[in-house]
């Protein structure tokens, strides 16, 4: 295969965004590869770490670094996320590391929408509430909390890097009902004061 | 008359007026009025008609425990029927009108029922309307449903939105009562995490109108400290508007807020419902009065007696300006000193008791009211309203002493405990004899996964009567929660009290004991659903012995109240009938939702674009704007066609066939199903899932294959590719995708979980565009993508190519019969490519093709589609598709369920290809007859017809069908059903109608 790498991708919903009581704006495209292995090897540390800079997460965890991320998805998968331009390097490096067949790397940067939410921090927790089965209080759902679950009738995950913004990442193809339902949920009239 | 008086009301603001109207009719009221108390005030007793006899009904009661005043609230696109007026705060511009009756509330035409109740006892229906058996659905049940029933459906769309919310709390507190807050707060101080939730829209319940004083205040100011503190708290979340309706298993819990139904100004959502997790629940629900069953106690005027000292008190309300009080104990004296002190007249108190009440009555006494004591209400005088009381002894049959000219008459039976919410999920009760009561049996209380106690209860849901004891229980059900959630609470004194002492009731079931057959039957126990004292004892006569039986023979407490002032009452009748005691007889099941909720809440978000989500494939907008015609395929939208401005759809389909024929097409396949399978053991796992050998398939080549479940039953087909020696690329079809990766994932996990292989479901990340035809190749070029010759790429082999200067993988392979090759890019570039694509193809006058053409195209070519072919009963085998079965496998899934004697019967049905004899097209669905009946007297059939189209390319319609021992019967001549009846003949062929030799796909 060449080096071309074809025009520009666009995402889902062009960037879309809803003003509501918390802000919902579709994310811009970022490289994201699933790992599947056995978490607590070398190789898997190996990777992991390498295409990232960040530590192992914990289970249920995500560890952040600048502009790259490594999350704990099961107990033999993670997900690592790193700048789109930077995902074909980030394979070969994988490729290069995962010299046993037993571990896999596979690009899912396209299968993916990814929204953020910003907002007063209690009110951003609190739009989630509406539609994830996870207890999203600060207590509970702290810097570095991961949840893979479900929103609404759809599978999303999510994850709070900082206080008041949520980054929640779903399949591109719902990335119409996910926009949907967290536009309805942020609805100025909605507010609840779950986490006040 | 009731009336509204001057001075008291603790719940409205008479500053604020409040303009509503009542069966058109313009009345008003306070800010803080409840519908009832508003029309109560407007001296509009009369609520309702009865469900069966069309009865006049007053309100009875003044809060969710309500049976008789259910309204039509809001108009059009807010309407709403069924509504308590007792729990519907007043707003200005509320509409309200009663329910079931015509012409009018007034004079209602059904009430011909009531004269007739002799002949409409329990289970008349069931009696009369025995047969003929097709008359009950056409005929019996249409006229009985438009006789009977309350409310009517709306009929528009419900303009307000709902929401759900999930909430998670270490102590769930259902009821801010003076129970629940002191419990709330008890377990507050100690940091707990506290969700406490209030239906009302006030903290406090009742206690403030049964007054007494607690720590040197009256038991308003103590509430309102409790509250105070509770508000600082901020490890404490209060909501008021928001019921308890279900306890669940796992400490879920359902709490229904009502957030707009109180408001003029509708807007965000009407109703959210709270989806609760909690790891402790501690219900403080309060207690529910009985009514007394006496003859004539629903005519409008009958109340309960704390009801009335609620309008009272609450809101300023009398109910009557002169009462008659009924009891079996001492709290309803305090209805009748209230009444005294509003400067009303009470005529007499009635206590069915002989040695009557303790120091209450002596103050009522004291106060000058009359107190008749083993005295009973022999039957209630008036039609549409009390206009007086005939007085009897309790211990006789009902011979009446006297009769008293009264307009309102307050009743009280005792309390029960409101356990339902103790009961959802299994928390048992034990019989109080003294108080004549179920209360909770704290020794057995609902349990969680880990065998512990998860729900408790305080105040009066556990039986507490008295300030005291109210205020006793909350703080012990308070330390038993927090000792449950591993804390412990520092001992404290309890506030002083100062309250009046009462003592005990006495039960009292009938009015008077011996009630005859007369009066029995003119006294309700259900109000909503019309059932009376002697319905019970028919129920019971006529063998109706299990309390269950007697409820749906009855229909006692299946009104939408459940029951709840009448269940008490109906099974203690049942007991005396059936001369065993009460816990002998038991209670029905408690079952959730509380009251009623809304069908909104339960839907929350789903609805209009929320409803369900719809899956769109990259090229999705391009498809909308160029004119698609969508079908739903799963939860994708697939483009069936795309017709031309003036086309019908058929010929759209017809067209887009030609054109895959004769030139080229493009189809969206992004929907297909897309697994990764990996790992050193990927070969042997694939050799497992699928029925044909794909271990020896080599690198850049595809192979199309079987997947079968254990039964052998046919799943899902598509083609796998090779990637690179421990990675496979497995197509599944779109409806497959996250079955067969469950599948794969259920056996890797549970099964064979010492394979090393991994499945990672890829399918969102391509695009996949098939171009299809005699001219893909030349289309392809023009975009100059290199290598795509046959001896380069093909049939059946992949490969990298750039396309029009986007990277993509290339499989040749193909599902029309047609030179095919399948694009697949990342998604995010689908658009572009497809884009490119119909640019390049305009010299070619290539066309979009939908769902309809690619089957179509398939049939032609005698493709198996799941779903069409099979339905979750056909084997490979049935399909003709013996050479996809490995015979050289050990094992694969589903090769010894092929096994099965039954899948060797000769007489399978097997697949055909059909041929009209006159060329006409199949009717869907259809059969294909055989000689003679089967014993029920229908038609022997022999087949069935799976696919059917017109086939533009030979011009006629064809068909596949599985038929009995079809491969051995080509040629042969079958009829095949016909919707209209008769029959079409068809000739039986192979299936593949199209290029049998596989010449044109091979170019």
């Amino acid at each position: 295969m060449s080096d071309v790498t074809g025009p520009a991708p666009v995402s889902a919903l062009n960037g879309a965004v809803f003003d509501g009581y918390v802000r919902i704006a579709e994310a811009p495209m970022r490289g994201m590869i699933t790992l599947r292995g056995d978490l607590s090897s070398s190789m898997m540390r190996n990777g992991a770490t390498k295409v990232t800079g960040c530590d192992m997460p914990g289970q249920r965890q995500i560890s952040l670094g600048e502009d790259r991320v490594i999350a704990w998805m099961s107990p033999d998968e993670l997900l690592v996320g790193m700048p789109l331009s930077e995902t074909a390097e980030a394979l070969e490096t994988l490729a290069g590391t995962f010299t046993d067949p037993a571990f896999s790397a596979v690009d899912v940067t396209h299968a993916r929408a990814a929204f953020t939410l910003t907002g007063e921090d209690a009110l951003v927790r609190e739009v989630l509430a509406k539609l994830a089965p996870v207890d999203m209080s600060p207590e509970a759902f702290p810097e570095g909390s991961f949840r893979r679950t479900r929103l609404a009738q759809v599978p999303a995950a999510f994850w709070m890097p900082e206080p008041g913004r949520a980054e929640l990442v779903c399949f591109r193809s719902v990335a119409g009902y996910v926009f949907s339902i967290l536009s309805d949920a942020a609805r100025e009239d909605g507010i609840v004061g779950l986490y006040a | 008359m009731s009336s509204r008086l001057a001075g008291s009301g603790r719940r409205i603001d008479r500053s604020k007026k409040i303009e509503f109207s009542f069966n058109g009719r313009r009345m008003s009221g306070f800010e803080g009025d409840t519908l009832a108390s508003a029309l109560l005030a407007n001296d509009q007793m009369l609520m309702g008609r009865s469900f069966k006899y069309h009865r006049p009904r007053g309100v009875v009661a003044s809060g969710a425990e309500e049976p008789n005043a259910l309204m039509g609230l809001g108009k059009d696109a807010r309407f709403e029927p069924n509504q308590r007026a007792t729990t519907q705060e007043l707003f200005d511009g509320l509409e309200a009108e009663s329910q079931n009756h015509w012409p009018s509330l007034e004079f209602d035409v059904g009430a011909i029922n009531n004269s007739l109740s002799r002949f409409l006892p329990a289970g008349f229906y069931y009696k009369t309307f025995m047969g003929p058996r097709a008359f009950w659905k056409h005929v019996y049940e249409p006229i009985i449903r438009r006789s009977a029933g309350l409310g009517k459906a709306p009929k528009d769309r419900d303009a307000d939105p709902y929401e759900h919310l999930y909430a998670h709390a270490d102590l769930l507190v259902v009821g801010g009562g003076l129970a629940g807050l002191t419990a709330a707060l008890e377990a507050g101080r100690l940091g707990v995490q506290v969700l406490l939730l209030e239906q009302g829209a006030l903290w406090g319940g009742r206690a403030p109108v049964d007054g007494g004083e607690v720590a040197g205040q009256p038991v308003a100011a103590h509430i309102a400290d409790l509250v105070a503190e509770l508000e600082g708290l901020s490890n404490v979340t209060m909501r008021l508007r928001c019921m308890g309706a279900g306890v669940y298993d796992h400490g879920y819990v359902l709490g229904y807020e009502r957030l707009t139904d109180h408001l003029s100004e509708k807007t965000g959502p009407r109703h959210r419902l709270w989806r609760i997790r909690a790891r402790q629940v501690l219900v403080a629900t309060g207690a529910i009065e009985r009514p007394i069953s006496f003859a004539g106690n629903d005519i409008p005027g009958v109340m309960l007696a704390g009801a009335m000292r609620d309008y009272l008190s609450d809101y300023g309300v009398s109910v009557g300006d002169r009462i008659v009080v009924v009891t079996n104990n001492d709290d309803a004296y305090r209805t009748a000193i209230a009444q005294k002190e509003a400067g009303l007249s009470v005529a007499a108190v009635i206590d069915a008791r002989l040695a009557g009440g303790g120091a209450l009555a002596q103050l009522a006494r004291e106060a000058g009211i009359r107190v008749e004591t083993g005295r009973a209400i022999a039957h209630v005088n008036g039609k549409k309203r009390v206009t007086g009381v005939a007085i009897c002894s309790q211990a006789g049959s009902g011979a009446v002493l006297e009769e008293i000219a009264c307009d309102a008459v307050a009743m009280s039976g005792g309390w029960s405990p409101a356990v339902h919410l103790w009961s959802h999920c299994g928390g048992k009760l034990s019989w109080d004899s003294e108080r004549a009561m179920f209360r909770p049996d704290p020794d057995r209380a609902p349990t969680g996964a880990d065998g512990l106690p998860f729900v408790a209860t305080a105040g009066s849901a556990s039986g507490a009567l008295s300030l005291s004891e109210v205020l006793k229980d909350g703080r012990y059900a308070a330390r038993t929660v927090v000792d449950r959630l591993g804390l412990s609470m520092p001992e404290a004194t309890a506030p002083e009290v100062w309250e009046v002492e009462e003592i005990p009731m006495a039960p009292i079931w009938t009015m008077p004991e011996g009630a005859t057959y007369k009066l029995r039957s003119k006294s309700w126990l259900d109000f909503q659903n019309d059932v009376k004292v002697s319905d019970v004892q028919l129920a019971a006569a006529e063998g109706f012995e299990s309390v269950e039986h007697a409820k749906r023979y009855t229909t006692l407490g299946m009104a939408t109240d459940q029951g709840k002032l009448s269940n008490i009452n109906g099974l203690a009748v049942l007991s005396q009938e059936l001369n065993v005691t009460i816990p002998e007889v038991g209670t029905t099941t408690f079952r959730p939702p509380y009251t009623p909720i809304s069908m909104g809440s339960i839907a929350g978000e789903a609805r209009d674009e929320g409803f369900q989500p719809l899956r769109k494939t990259p090229m999705y907008d391009w498809h909308e704007a160029n004119g698609a015609f969508f079908e739903p395929v799963g939860h994708w939208r697939r483009p069936y066609c795309y017709p031309k401005a003036g086309e019908s759809h058929a010929d759209a389909v017809l067209r887009e066939i030609t054109a895959v024929r004769e030139r080229v097409g493009l189809l969206d396949a992004s929907t297909l199903g897309k697994l990764i399978v990996r790992g050193p053991d990927a070969g042997k796992f694939l050799d497992l899932i699928y029925t044909n050998m794909m271990s020896t398939l080599k690198p850049g080549r595809c192979r199309y294959g079987l997947v079968c479940d254990e039964n052998g039953f046919l799943m899902d087909d598509g083609v796998v590719a090779r990637l690179d020696e421990h990675s496979f690329l497995v197509h599944t079809t779109t409806g497959g995708a996250e079955h067969v990766h469950a599948h794969m994932e259920e056996w890797l996990q549970t099964e064979w979980w010492d394979l090393k292989v991994h499945v990672v479901n890829v399918t969102e990340q391509y695009a996949q565009i098939a171009v299809v035809g005699p001219q893909a190749r030349q289309l392809l070029e023009v975009l100059g993508t290199p290598g795509i010759s046959a001896e380069e790429l093909p049939f059946m082999a992949w490969a990298d190519r750039l396309v029009g200067g986007i990277p993509c993988r290339i499989y040749r392979i193909s599902f029309s019969g047609e030179l095919s090759y399948e694009l697949s890019v990342p998604a995010g570039q689908g658009l572009a490519l497809w884009t490119e694509l119909m640019a390049a193809g305009h010299g070619f006058d290539a066309v979009p093709y939908g769902t309809e053409a690619l089957h179509v195209l398939r049939a032609e070519k005698g493709f198996i589609m799941i779903g069409d072919e099979t339905d979750g009963t056909i084997i490979p085998q049935d399909l003709g598709l013996n050479w996809a079965i490995s015979k050289k496998k050990e094992d694969f899934i589903g090769k010894r369920g092929q096994m099965r004697s039954h899948f060797q019967d000769p007489d399978r049905w097997k697949l055909v290809g059909l041929e009209t004899v006159d060329g006409s097209v199949i009717e869907d669905g259809a059969y294909i007859l055989d000689d003679g009946q089967n014993d029920k007297g229908q038609r022997n059939m022999q087949g069935r017809i799976t696919s059917t189209y017109y086939s533009p390319t030979l011009k006629r319609g064809i068909a596949m069908a599985l038929l009995k021992k079809g491969p051995e019967r080509m040629d042969e001549v079958v009829q095949v059903t016909k919707l209209a009846g008769g029959s079409v003949s068809a000739k039986v062929v192979d299936p593949v109608f199209y290029d049998k030799a596989g010449e044109k796909q091979n170019v």
